[in-house]
C-alpha cells in the first residue's frame, strides 16, 4: 500500500515540480553550524561582506611585513627576495596593463589583495594571520604600489572602497550560454 | 646462471616464502618448467616476472615501458620544486593510445604551486552554502550515497600553449588530459540544498593550504559540473584532489578546484586569486579564458619519433572541445594544402577527448602534417594567420593567439623520416 503511495511522489520530483524541489529529495548530510560557516567563509566578494571586523595601516603592515618573516622571501619593500615582487620594476605611474602581474594589483577590487594574503600567506602558516594583521599588511603593499596614502586606515568599510589602479580599465565577464561558442561571432 | 636456471631459483625461492594458499592452488602449474623453444620475435622465451606484493595488490606495467610525465614547460618552474611543492606536469602524449590518460601519467597543475595534501577521507568534508535555502555539509561517504554519474572528460590547462621551441607533444600539448569520472552532479546536490534564484555564480575551493578558489557561473553548474570522487575505477589520486573534486567540463583546467571543501552562492562574479589571473583589458579576450576552444594534435608522428621509411602508417591524434562533442576531424599530409576526413577511433563525447586515425602512405618526401577538428556547436580549430586575421592584428613569428591556444598544430617530417616541430 505504501508503494503505490510513494512512486507518484518519487516522479513528481524527477520531473521537477517546482513545489516538491523545495524539500530536499535525499536527505542525506548534516546542517553546519553558522559557526562552521564563518569559520570557512573566507572567501571576500567585490562588497567585502565576508570581511571580519579589524583594521590596519600601512606603518603597521611595515613592521608586520619584518615581524613575519615576508621580508626573507619577497625582499625589502617587497622586491629583490626569492618569491614574487610585490612592487613593480617599473615604477609608479606606469599604467597596471603594462606592469608585471604582481599581487592582484590588477584586481579591480581591494578586496582580492586582501583575500589572497589572508588564504594564502605566510607561505607554511597560511591561515593564521589575525584580521588586524592581514588589513596592516593590505596597507602596507597597497601604499608601496601608490594606492592609497601612509596614514589610510584599512578596515571593513574602507577596504572595499578603495580604488584600484585599474579603475574601469578590464574586460567584464560575459554571461555564459550553455551550447554556445565562447565569443559570440568567433569561429574559431 | 642462465636464465632458465635463475627461474627455477627465483621458483623454489618463492614456494619456500609463500604459504598455503600459493602452493595450494597455483603450486602445481608454476613448478612446471618453462622451456619452451624461444619464439620468434621474443629472444628471451618467457622470461618469467618475479611475483611480489606489489605486484599481487596493485599491479606494475612492464618494465619495458618507460614513458613518463615532465615538468612542463621545459626550462620553466621545476616540479617538484627546492620546497618539494608541485607546480606542472605533462603527460607523455606521443605514447598515448585511445582516449583514456592512465591515472598515473595525468597532467598536474596547481594554483601557485602547492603541495599536495595528504586527506584522510574520513575527516574531510564538503559544505554548500551562501544563496541556498538548505546549507549542506557532506562527508566523503555521505556524498556516495547520492546517485551517481560516470562521464569521460578531459580537463585541459590554460597553460598548454604551443611554440616552435619545444620538441615533443608532451612539450607542446601534454597539459591535457582525459579520464574516466565518477561522482554526483552538482545539480543534484544544490536541488537538494535548495538553489536561491539570487544565485548567479558560485565559488569552488580548495582545502590545500593556498585554498585556490574560483568563480563559476550558475548555469554551468546546473548544467553538467560533477563532484568527482572517481577516476579510471578508483578513488581520485591526491594530485587529482582526494577525495573530492569538482569537475566543470570544457572549462580551463584551474576551474576544477581540487581536495574541493566548499561550495558558495553568490549572487555575482566574485574576483578570486584564480581569477585575477584571467583579467585581460578587453571583454572579448576575457570572454575566451573560460571556455576551452576546438583543438585537435596528431600524436604520432610527432616530434622526435622517427618513420622508419616511406610506406604505410596510421597517423593518430586527440581532438577535443569545450564547446561540446568534437563532430569532425580532418588531417592533411601535405602542410595544409587539401585536407581530408579522418576516421574516428571512439565515439565522441562531450568535452572528452576522441582519437582519431588517418591511414597514410608516405612517399619519402619531405612534408607537413596536421590536423584540425570541427565541434558540434559549429567552431573550428584554425590557421595562427586566420586567427590574426581575425583579431585584426599583424601574424608574426610569435603571434600569441588570444585565450588558450587552440590553433592548428604542424608536425615537419625530413626525407630522413624524421619528425620535428613545424613552428620551428
Amino acid at each position: 500500500m505504501l508503494k503505490v503511495v510513494t512512486i507518484p511522489l518519487l516522479l513528481g520530483s524527477l520531473v521537477g515540480s517546482p513545489a516538491i524541489a523545495q524539500s530536499p529529495t535525499y536527505g542525506v548530510g548534516r546542517t553546519p553550524t553558522a559557526e562552521e560557516l564563518r569559520r570557512m567563509d573566507i572567501a571576500v566578494g567585490p562588497t567585502g561582506e565576508e570581511l571580519p571586523p579589524g583594521r590596519g595601516t600601512a606603518k603597521e603592515g611595515a613592521q608586520l611585513f619584518l615581524q613575519k618573516g615576508c621580508i626573507g622571501c619577497h625582499g625589502a619593500a617587497g622586491a629583490g627576495g626569492l618569491a614574487p615582487a610585490l612592487v613593480s620594476k617599473q615604477g609608479a605611474d606606469v599604467p597596471v596593463w603594462q606592469k608585471e602581474r604582481i599581487l592582484p594589483l590588477r584586481s579591480p577590487y581591494a578586496t582580492t589583495v586582501w583575500d589572497y594574503i589572508n588564504r594564502g600567506m605566510p607561505l607554511g602558516l597560511e591561515g593564521t594571520m589575525t584580521p588586524d594583521e592581514v588589513y596592516s599588511l593590505t596597507a602596507y603593499l597597497l601604499f608601496l604600489n601608490n594606492v592609497i596614502p601612509e596614514d589610510q586606515v584599512l578596515d571593513q568599510q574602507s577596504l572595499p572602497e578603495v580604488t584600484m589602479p585599474i579603475g574601469d580599465e578590464f574586460g567584464k565577464p560575459h554571461e555564459f550560454k550553455l551550447n554556445a561558442p565562447r565569443l559570440k561571432g568567433y569561429p574559431y | 646462471m642462465d636464465s632458465k636456471n635463475s627461474r627455477r631459483e627465483l621458483l623454489k625461492a618463492s614456494a619456500a616464502l609463500a604459504g598455503g594458499i600459493t602452493l595450494g592452488l597455483g603450486g602445481k602449474a608454476q613448478a612446471q618448467e618453462h622451456n619452451h623453444a624461444a619464439t620468434p620475435g621474443s629472444e628471451n622465451g618467457s622470461p618469467m616476472i618475479h611475483g611480489s606484493q606489489e605486484q599481487i595488490a596493485y599491479g606494475q606495467r612492464s618494465k619495458y615501458v618507460t614513458s613518463v610525465r615532465v615538468q612542463h614547460p621545459i626550462g620553466g618552474r621545476p616540479s617538484p620544486d627546492v620546497f618539494g611543492k608541485t607546480f606542472h606536469i605533462a603527460t607523455p602524449l606521443q605514447d598515448s593510445v585511445g582516449v583514456i590518460t592512465p591515472s598515473s601519467l595525468h597532467y598536474v597543475a596547481t594554483t601557485r604551486g602547492s603541495y599536495l595534501p595528504d586527506i584522510d577521507p574520513t575527516q574531510h568534508t564538503l559544505t554548500i552554502h551562501g544563496l541556498v535555502d538548505r546549507p549542506l555539509t557532506l562527508t566523503t561517504d555521505e556524498l556516495k550515497r547520492f546517485p551517481s554519474v560516470t562521464r569521460l572528460h578531459f580537463i585541459e590547462c590554460a597553460g598548454n600553449r604551443h611554440n616552435g621551441q619545444q620538441r615533443t607533444v608532451q612539450d607542446t600539448h601534454g597539459m591535457t588530459s582525459c579520464a574516466e569520472w565518477t561522482g554526483v552532479l552538482l545539480s543534484t546536490l544544490l536541488k537538494e540544498c535548495g538553489l536561491k534564484s539570487s544565485a548567479k555564480w558560485f565559488v569552488s575551493e580548495g582545502a590545500e593550504e593556498v585554498k585556490g578558489a574560483s568563480s563559476i557561473p550558475i548555469a554551468k553548474g546546473m548544467d553538467d559540473c560533477m563532484i568527482a570522487y572517481g577516476m579510471n575505477g578508483e578513488p581520485l589520486r591526491p594530485q587529482q584532489g582526494f577525495p573530492v573534486r569538482i569537475m566543470v567540463p570544457g572549462f580551463e583546467g584551474i576551474y576544477h578546484t581540487k581536495w574541493l571543501r566548499r561550495i558558495k552562492l553568490v549572487d555575482r562574479f566574485y574576483m578570486n586569486y584564480n581569477e585575477f589571473g584571467h583579467l585581460r583589458p578587453e571583454d572579448k579576450e576575457l570572454a575566451l579564458g573560460e571556455q576551452i576552444g576546438p583543438k585537435s594534435v596528431i600524436t604520432y608522428p610527432s616530434g622526435t619519433q622517427q618513420l622508419p621509411g616511406p610506406g604505410f602508417y596510421e597517423i593518430s591524434g586527440l581532438a577535443w572541445s569545450g564547446g561540446g562533442a568534437v563532430k569532425t576531424v580532418e588531417v592533411s599530409t601535405d602542410g595544409g594544402k587539401k585536407w581530408s576526413r579522418a576516421q574516428f577511433k571512439t565515439t565522441p563525447q562531450r568535452m572528452a577527448h576522441v582519437r582519431f586515425g588517418y591511414e597514410w602512405r608516405w612517399d619519402g618526401t619531405e612534408t607537413e602534417i596536421l590536423s584540425r577538428c570541427t565541434d558540434e556547436i559549429g567552431q573550428r580549430q584554425a590557421m595562427r594567420e586566420e586567427i590574426a586575421n581575425w583579431w585584426n592584428v599583424p601574424f608574426e613569428r610569435n603571434y600569441r593567439v588570444p585565450g588558450l591556444d587552440n590553433s592548428i598544430m604542424p608536425w615537419k617530417i625530413a626525407r630522413d623520416g624524421s619528425v620535428t616541430n613545424g613552428l620551428a
